[in-house]
């Protein structure tokens, strides 16, 4: 499955710039929103649920080359935080909707933990 | 009886999201231009820059205390401050020994540098310093309190590493001095805010990752710049008290 396609089916917002979602397939998905857990238990590739919006969110996505970060009930990263992953290539997407709501669809979409 | 305004909450160019300007000279010298007269080094983790600094306000009328701002497991930020040297490095060695053996990614992070008084590189840590001990807050406060410093939650109005963001409420058997809060809002709005931070005494801190985040915003009546006269201020105790510096605050309505 695609990222476009769970952009799609979630109606995600795409925070940052990177828009070449059908290119991009996340390998799993991990949801936590303690740094560290993440930085220990996210598999590369995988795609993260998180209500975290500050900076460090970017740092980790991108040490882990994670497929995109969902950023949960509309917290709100700020402009330096957005185009820091810009600059990374990080992919950012929004929603109103927690994050249980959230990795339930996207296990009903048939992503897994690994 | 002697007023200090104090600063307890200064990171230098060893933790890696402070900027280069964060050396021993700038810092000690910025905080003069202030008339800061106390301030506290606290590192993300680490204490390896505190010596450096000491040193750079070597004759002038600015006190350094050793600091860390340790980051609990639970993900909680908690100022470590103490009198003297010995006391921050036997906290470092402690803290150390839980650590995680994490590499740090300077391009990612930032680089972490430790400098000597004039600002001159010494070498850098390798450790990835923004991360969490595994020791957890309970086992953190009773640390640094063996040890005879204070522990103090930091920037506990913001939404991320904060103990009311991550706990929801302080724990009633924590043994903690004070409670910092963020130059974003005053005490005053605060107290409404939090109904959590109860009758806590408050400092503010200018997390200063730039030396214009400086801020200066405690005010302190104190025989002497120590963690025991610091504890007596926030009592209100023996003469010694706490207030805050209206001029520093970036919103000073609702002061």
């Amino acid at each position: 499955m695609t990222l476009q396609e769970i952009v799609d089916q979630l109606n995600l917002r795409p925070l940052t710039a990177r828009h070449d979602f059908d290119q991009v397939t996340p390998s799993s998905g991990y949801a936590s929103d303690l740094l560290s857990c993440v930085m220990a238990g996210a598999r590369r590739g995988g795609l993260w649920v998180t209500l975290q919006a500050h900076a460090n969110i970017v740092a980790v996505a991108a040490l882990l080359d994670l497929s995109a970060v969902i950023i949960t009930e509309g917290a709100m990263p700020d402009p330096e935080t957005i185009a820091k992953a810009n600059e990374e290539g990080v992919i950012l997407l929004s929603t109103d909707k927690s994050t249980f709501h959230i990795v339930g669809r996207l296990w009903e979409l048939g992503l897994k933990d690994h | 009886m002697k007023t200090y305004r104090a600063e307890l909450h200064v990171h230098t160019v060893l933790s890696p999201c402070a900027e280069i300007e964060m050396i021993p000279p700038l810092i000690v010298q910025k905080a003069l231009d202030l008339g800061i007269e106390l301030i506290a080094i606290t590192d993300h983790n680490a204490s390896a820059n505190v010596q450096a600094v000491q040193r750079a306000a070597i004759g002038t009328t600015l006190t350094v205390l050793p600091g860390m701002e340790l980051q609990t497991r639970e993900e909680v930020h908690l100022l470590c401050l103490f009198d003297t040297l010995e006391q921050a490095e036997s906290w470092q060695a402690f803290v150390d020994e839980h650590m995680p053996r994490l590499e740090n990614n300077a391009e990612l992070f930032g680089e972490q540098l430790v400098v000597d008084e004039t600002g001159e590189f010494v070498r850098r840590e390798t450790r990835l310093l923004l991360t969490s001990a595994t020791l957890s807050l309970k086992e953190a406060v009773a640390g640094v309190t063996r040890l005879g410093g204070i522990a103090i939650p930091a920037h506990v109005d913001r939404k991320a590493f904060s103990l009311i963001a991550n706990l929801g409420w302080i724990p009633p058997d924590l043994s903690i001095a004070a409670v910092e809060i963020s130059r974003h809002l005053s005490p005053a709005e605060a107290r409404q805010r939090f109904p959590q931070l109860g009758s806590y005494p408050l400092i503010q801190g200018g997390d200063a990752h730039r030396l214009g985040e400086l801020l200066g915003a405690n005010i302190f009546r104190l025989a002497a710049p120590t963690v025991a006269e610091l504890i007596l201020a926030f009592r209100n105790e023996d003469g010694r008290s706490l207030t805050f510096h209206s001029g520093a605050l970036d919103n000073p309505e609702g002061q």
